[in-house]
């Protein structure tokens, strides 16, 4: 297993108090595994992807674990976390269209983060000349500014910057966000294709976006409110989810095929909670059609199959 | 980019002969008749040779032709470099009066704005990463920044002249020595200039590194900054990173300050009795000295241009963003 978490809680810091933006978080993530991350805006995905790299300011890891590789990610430590970022762990930021130095060539900013990893330019060179053909750019990008690239450009250049260590674990931050339909789609596929020629060994793609990380996901995790409700393989979360918010979401997602005429699409009811002080049991109760009274509970995880896990009182294994 | 300084350069000539247009006004549309004064001031009371006097002044200083008579004249001269003859220093030429003055003005801000602006900068970059550094230089910077330089610089001339007695609060030089190239005048010299270098200095600090330190942080908060944290790069990295693209608004700033050096710091000047081109203005205005004016007048428009395009030459090396931008990017 290249990635274990177990109860990660991550709070950020704010005036009222502490918002529990992750509680309790526990996955794993197999060698070779592209997880999809999704979930309503609020719902902690960022929050997770950010704590296996690097916490902001605000962000104060309050328990909980991750192993990678079979070492644990010394999270809560800036300096010792230096020596596994960009080696062991990599992002694609939600940002790459203004994630370069504006006034650094991106060769000379390639070469200043290799040194700092004490690796060779001029060894990695050739390698990450062959990469960039690749992803359909040519040499002569590294004498460029990244203003005379488009976003696009950019976006890719980013893709294999951050992976030119060949990391063990890749976290994918909305990386779709800011590009058509098109781009959509070539940047997805080149995740996969990273992961199939092992640049990356497996990778957490965070998004909003269920039916692009349907296409490249091999499992899908669903979180809600700082927690996780469901993860299972990608297949499974869309044609038969067991939990009820997941079944809600993907309830929400058009079909294509069908003919909607004058009907809306449904919608889940009601707002997520407020994770400033998160109501105790199941935090989907609220807005859950099947809610009893058990649901004031924590519910368990439910193991429905080897690699299918929902966190609900109604589902049986 | 041949083009952009093709079109600056045109800008820059508008704006002089509009300047230079509006300095010839200027001194004219004063209240009070130059040469009345200086006959005054020469005590000539017989009406006759009070007359041929002023004829003679006039003609002298060209004043008995039409107004736009005058405006050809003091274009064709300044072509030849002549300024014409000063008022208020008769006969003595507007360039000698001049150019005696402007080696005391740049004396004295040429060092206060380039060290205020190292100091501050490095300063303001240090407060940017340190608590305690920013606790402390940020409401001193503050406070620098709001002073009024004539009120520091009386501050400083009272506490560094009067109470301690260590500086003396008034001249270019003693009054008892000539100026010589001796080691005793050069002594006397610094001493005279440090009060007023330090009262600009000190103000020009705050404002440098308030400015800096507020760019710096913005760097560090910028994407590029966190992403390259989150592929690890080491603190050292980032902060030259950060530093560098701070240091860009700065350079043109400095470009801009030092554009207006020529003007002297008038107030500064005047508090501390300096002899440079800021007492110089002051002296030509109040005894109405038309050419004297327009001479200092025309050194300070010929400083600002020259310094705002030397700002906008340095900004199209240092940053590739404005030279990408000119040149085209390609895409």
């Amino acid at each position: 297993m290249a990635l274990q978490v177990e109860d990660l809680r991550v709070h950020y810091r704010t005036m009222r108090g502490d918002v529990r933006a992750l509680d309790g978080v526990s996955f794993g993530l197999e060698d070779g595994e592209i997880m999809g991350l999704a979930g309503e805006s609020g719902c902690g995905k960022t929050t997770l992807g950010k704590s296996l790299i690097r916490l902001d300011g605000r962000m104060r890891h309050v328990g909980g674990t991750a192993v990678l590789d079979g070492e644990e990610l010394p999270i809560n430590d800036d300096k010792a976390m230096n020596a596994r970022r960009f080696n062991d762990v990599s992002i694609i930021p939600q940002y790459s269209m203004s994630a370069m130095n504006p006034t650094r060539k991106i060769g000379k900013l390639t070469a200043d983060l290799l040194r700092a990893k004490g690796k060779s330019y001029r060894e990695v060179k050739p390698e990450l000349v062959r990469r960039l053909e690749l992803v359909g750019l040519s040499e002569k990008v590294l004498d460029n500014y990244p203003i005379e690239l488009s976003g696009g450009m950019k976006q890719r250049m980013v893709m294999v910057l951050s992976t030119l260590l060949d990391p063990s674990l890749l976290i994918a931050d909305e990386v779709t966000s800011a590009l058509d339909v098109s781009n959509q789609k070539a940047v997805a596929e080149t995740l996969v294709r990273f992961r199939d020629l092992g640049f990356v060994k497996s990778m957490i793609v965070v998004t909003h976006d269920l039916s692009l990380v349907y296409q490249i996901a091999d499992t899908i995790m669903i979180m809600y409110a700082g927690q996780v409700v469901e993860k299972a393989p990608a297949d499974t979360i869309i044609k038969s989810p067991s939990h009820p918010y997941t079944q809600a979401l993907i309830g929400a997602l058009p079909e294509v095929g069908l003919e909607y005429g004058d009907k809306r699409l449904k919608s889940i009811p009601g707002k997520p909670p407020q994770l400033l002080n998160p109501p105790t049991g199941c935090r989907f109760r609220a807005r859950c059609p099947l809610a009893h009274d058990r649901c004031a509970e924590e519910p368990p995880a439910v193991q429905i199959a080897d690699d299918h896990v929902a966190s609900c009182w109604k589902v049986e294994s | 980019m041949g083009r952009y300084f093709r079109r600056k350069l045109l800008i820059y000539g508008i704006t002089f002969f509009i300047a230079v247009t509006i300095n010839f006004a200027i001194p004219r549309l004063m209240p009070g008749d130059p040469v009345a004064r200086m006959l005054s001031r020469n005590a000539v009371s017989n009406p006759e040779s009070s007359e041929a006097l002023r004829s003679y002044f006039d003609n002298l200083f060209g004043l008995d032709v039409p107004m736009w008579q005058q405006y050809l004249n003091y274009w064709g001269a300044l072509f030849q470099g002549d300024l014409g003859v000063s008022i208020f220093a008769f006969p003595s030429s507007v360039s000698s009066v001049v150019l005696d003055a402007l080696p005391y003005t740049l004396a004295l801000l040429l060092p206060s704005i380039l060290l205020s602006w190292f100091v501050g900068n490095g300063l303001g970059a240090m407060a940017a990463r340190n608590k305690l550094l920013d606790n402390t230089v940020l409401p001193i910077g503050y406070l620098f920044t709001a002073v009024p330089y004539m009120w520091l610089a009386i501050l400083l001339a009272w506490t560094g002249g009067i109470i301690l007695g260590w500086f003396p609060v008034a001249g270019g030089y003693s009054f008892a020595l000539l100026p010589a190239p001796t080691w005793t005048f050069f002594v006397d010299l610094v001493q005279h200039w440090f009060l007023p270098f330090l009262s600009l200095f000190v103000v020009a600090l705050g404002g440098w590194a308030i400015g800096m330190r507020n760019l710096v942080i913005y760097e560090l908060e910028s994407d590029y900054t966190n992403y390259m944290q989150a592929l690890g790069a080491p603190q050292r990295l980032v902060r030259r990173y950060a530093f560098r693209n701070a240091m860009l608004p700065q350079i043109s700033g400095l470009a801009l300050q030092l554009g207006v050096v020529v003007g002297g710091a008038l107030v500064t000047e005047a508090v501390f009795a300096y002899p440079g081109l800021g007492s110089l203005m002051l002296n030509a205005i109040q005894n109405q000295d038309f050419f004297l004016l327009q001479g200092i007048l025309l050194f300070i428009v010929i400083g600002v241009l020259l310094f705002n395009f030397l700002a906008d030459v340095v900004y199209v090396l240092v940053d590739p963003r404005t030279r990408l931008g000119l040149e085209g990017g390609q895409s």
